[in-house]
């Protein structure tokens, strides 16, 4: 038996998500003693630094992922070549496109965004999840005899256990795609906003796009993304991509700085489970003080610049 | 073009959630229930789109009990044909994906689309499951879709990034923002929505894998520690050494 553990390289290297994974699916397979595999898709320079979290193997196979048919079947097949008995993906776009299909065919019970080490109680595996967009959670059972889950990013933190493992490729009959892929745009620079461990985000109080700048370079100063709140990205000042709460990206950082955002319900949905919160308001009734853990009260042109002021102090001390 | 919708009742965005049954069950207590704005918004209204300019019919089809013919009449009032309700109170995701796909592999459905998620369970898991039940091409985060005879070319969001594809063929599509703007029912439609057939169905049974065993509320925050605006190094000092986040 083993715990098989899906990593997708993001440009050729395997990033802080898929070191978490790895952990996640190392302290999984620790619950009954079984070993854990990981299968990275595609080139991966990195990929033997797998090993230092504790797998026991770390295999590759080059597939397109964006094709959920080739994806599933990859797995299901890898799956029962190497008698996984729980199957762990990442619950981003390929992750939950791959999981349902997945499922289906090792007929396992699926439980997604999964935010903590499961328990194993017998040969059931209990599992929690957020549900209502953050506003509770909530604990399932799958009691099948194999398991798929995904899991959130920022649920665990990477620990280094072990020394670096050979590669060796996974050989599995191909599967051919029949979709054409035309175009694969990815922004660069900062991490993707699920993955964050800190997020900078600004509100309708910025007034306009153009006053952004002071937020970016706070933000650049700390290394942290960018978001916002939704009727920024529907006046277009900053892209949709950004826009987090309920019917947003939900995200769950070390630290989430929300300036110049109210704090209504539907934004804070998709925040609340951030570890820290920072608010930045005017308004000292701003619903968005009641989930924070630190405030400032007071006009953001102002405060914004002086925080940055002070990290930039704090950094080079 | 043939399209099925698949929507689903959720409770309204400003609900304020509580449960019943020691954390078995929703307290569904003044609460209001919505169409999944998901479905509503962007899947439904693409499907429609479609239909005004290359012609067809969209039938919308829900998994769930007779209060949410509400909801059904209204994915009818802006623009769906016609309905199906598969009467059933769907313990899962994979109750859901098995009831449509028992429907959808009568029909030759060209485009099957849902919400990207449900704002309640969030899960993003039924459009896989069936699409795998049908054996069909399945794309996540849909924001763009254009249909030329059979071939789609649709973009999806990826993290930190776009894909365009192109697939021949029938396919289920999950729908993200961008790929429609909402529409607001007008009176015609809602007259119109009361004489739309709503078909219903009773549900095959399906063997669960997966059991709900509790909900938990979070723990409330322990309460906001202010920081004066003249004072930005103490909030920097908190966040270092208290919170140690930087
Ligand atoms: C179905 C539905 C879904 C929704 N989903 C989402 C979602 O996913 N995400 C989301 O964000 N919203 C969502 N909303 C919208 C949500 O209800 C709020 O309207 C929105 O979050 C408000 O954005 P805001 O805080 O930027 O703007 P506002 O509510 O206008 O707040 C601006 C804040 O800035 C403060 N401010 C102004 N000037 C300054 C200054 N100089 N210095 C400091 N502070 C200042 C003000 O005091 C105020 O608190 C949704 C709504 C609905 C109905």
């Amino acid at each position: 038996m083993s715990v098989l553990v899906v990593i997708e390289p993001s440009a050729g290297i395997i990033n802080k998500g898929g070191f978490e994974l790895a952990t996640f699916g190392k302290e999984t397979a620790a619950l009954s003693a079984t070993k854990c595999i990981t299968l990275v898709l595609g080139n991966a320079s990195n990929a033997g630094e797998l090993g230092i979290y504790g797998i026991d193997e770390v295999l590759t196979i080059d597939i397109p992922t964006y094709d959920s048919v080739v994806y599933a079947k990859t797995i299901a097949e890898a799956s029962k070549k190497l008698d996984a008995s729980i199957v762990i993906l990442k619950h981003n776009a390929n992750g939950k496109a791959a999981a349902g299909r997945i499922a289906i065919k090792l007929n396992a019970g699926l439980v997604s965004a999964v935010n903590a080490v499961p328990v194993l109680n017998g040969a059931v595996l209990q599992v929690k999840r957020g549900v209502y967009s953050g506003k509770a959670s909530a604990t399932y059972a799958i009691s099948s005899s194999i398991k798929v889950i995904t899991v959130l990013g920022n649920s665990i933190k990477p620990n280094a256990t072990g020394n670096a493992l050979p590669v060796s490729e996974l050989d599995l009959p191909k599967v051919t795609s029949t979709l054409e892929l035309i175009d694969r745009k990815t922004m660069s620079g900062r991490a993707p906003l699920p993955e964050a461990d800190l997020v900078v985000s600004g509100g309708r109080g910025f007034k306009g796009p153009e006053n952004w700048d002071i937020l970016l370079e706070l933000a650049d100063t700390l290394g942290a993304t960018t978001a916002c709140s939704r009727p920024v990205a529907d006046a277009d000042w900053r892209p949709h991509h950004e826009h987090v709460g309920q019917t947003g990206v939900a995200i769950r950082p070390n630290l989430y700085i929300a300036i110049g955002i109210s704090g209504a319900i539907q934004h804070l949905a998709g925040v609340n489970s951030s570890k820290t919160i920072v608010v930045i308001n005017k308004d000292p009734e701003a619903p968005f003080f009641k989930a924070a853990d630190y405030g400032i009260v007071g006009d953001l042109f102002e405060v914004v610049p002086k925080l940055t002021a002070a990290i930039k102090k704090l950094k080079h001390e | 073009m043939k399209t099925l919708v698949c929507i689903s009742k959720t409770p309204d965005t400003t609900s304020k959630i509580s449960f019943v049954d020691s954390g078995k069950n929703f307290n569904t207590d003044g609460i209001s229930f919505i169409m999944n704005p998901y479905d509503e918004w962007y899947a439904l209204v693409r499907a429609v789109e479609l239909k005004e300019k290359v012609g067809g019919t969209v039938t919308a089809i829900n998994v769930g009990d007779a209060s949410n013919d509400l909801v059904i009449r209204k994915a009818l009032a802006i623009g769906a044909d016609d309905a199906i309700r598969v009467n059933a109170n769907a313990p899962s995701s994979y109750f859901v994906a098995k009831q449509i796909a028992e429907i959808a592999k009568k029909e030759n459905y060209d485009l099957i689309f849902l919400g990207k998620e449900t704002i309640d369970y969030n899960g993003a898991e039924v459009g896989a499951q069936l699409a795998e039940l049908l054996d069909l091409p399945f794309f996540s985060f849909v924001n763009h879709l254009e249909v030329e005879g059979k071939t789609n070319i649709l973009k999806r969001e990826i993290e930190g990034g776009e894909e365009t594809i192109k697939v021949t063929g029938p396919c289920v599509i999950s729908a993200a923002k961008d790929l429609a703007q909402q529409r607001i029912p007008n009176m015609q439609g809602i007259m119109m929505s009361k004489r739309k057939p709503l078909t219903v169905v009773e549900p095959i049974a399906v063997e669960e894998l997966v059991s709900l065993i509790t909900h938990d509320l979070p723990a409330p925050k322990k309460g906001v520690t202010l920081v004066n605006a003249d004072n930005v190094d103490e909030l920097v000092r908190l966040l270092h050494e208290e919170a140690k986040v930087i």
